[in-house]
């Protein structure tokens, strides 16, 4: 499988893949890395909020 | 919900289509908060195929409420589709999303934080809770 890295595709076999997970009250996210040697040649990451925290900046004024 | 920010397609302002709210990216060390009225470039990341104002929000849905006239209730609105920046390279940390509605002068809508990410040569995905009136992305109280 080609992966698209910082050095244009490489195939994944040139690679090593690391992958890790985030899993809280806010969100779940996943990230996966591929690495040439020591070099990060490509981070993905997926964020999945659960809900929101959020600040409302007009909330007041929608309200 | 369709006071200054028109969500749906049948606004009180005046406006006879959706408004368009897009949604950018924040620094790790940005101020980025309650107090943040309008989209600003101060703090927001910069980055290979990552455009200043970050990208348009997917909003098929229009905004629920659950209110009646006899009863208060919630209004609730979620983008319809994950939030996706392709093929992008952020070094430096970034922890933050602000929606912000570009059809009304950029002011903002909401802030939304997660854990402190970087992206290399990848697809940054932010996919939203479920439109409900619990887990909504935004959520008022209506009366």
């Amino acid at each position: 499988m080609l992966v698209t890295t910082i050095h244009g595709e490489m195939d994944d076999s040139l690679l090593v893949k690391k992958e890790g997970s985030l899993d809280n009250d806010i969100e779940f996210t996943t990230w996966t890395e591929y690495w040439l040697d020591d070099e990060l040649v490509h981070r993905s990451v997926h964020v999945t909020l659960k809900t929101s925290p959020a600040l409302f900046a007009e909330a007041a004024e929608i309200a | 919900m369709t006071a200054t920010h028109n969500f749906g397609v049948s606004p009180t302002r005046g406006a006879s289509t959706a408004d368009t709210f897009k949604a950018a990216l924040y620094l790790a060390s940005a101020t980025i908060n309650a107090s943040t009225t309008a989209y600003s470039a101060t703090g927001e990341v910069t980055g290979t195929n990552y455009s200043a104002g970050g990208v348009t929000v997917t909003n098929a849905t229009a905004p629920a409420s659950t209110n009646s006239s006899a009863t208060a209730g919630v209004g609730y609105w979620t983008p319809s589709a994950s939030i996706t920046y392709t093929n992008v390279t952020l070094s430096t940390a970034f922890d933050t999303v602000l929606i912000y509605n570009s059809t009304q002068s950029n002011k903002a809508v909401s802030v939304h934080t997660f854990g402190s990410q970087t992206v290399t040569a990848g697809t940054f995905t932010l996919t939203m809770p479920s439109n409900t009136t619990t887990t909504a992305l935004l959520r008022l109280a209506t009366t």
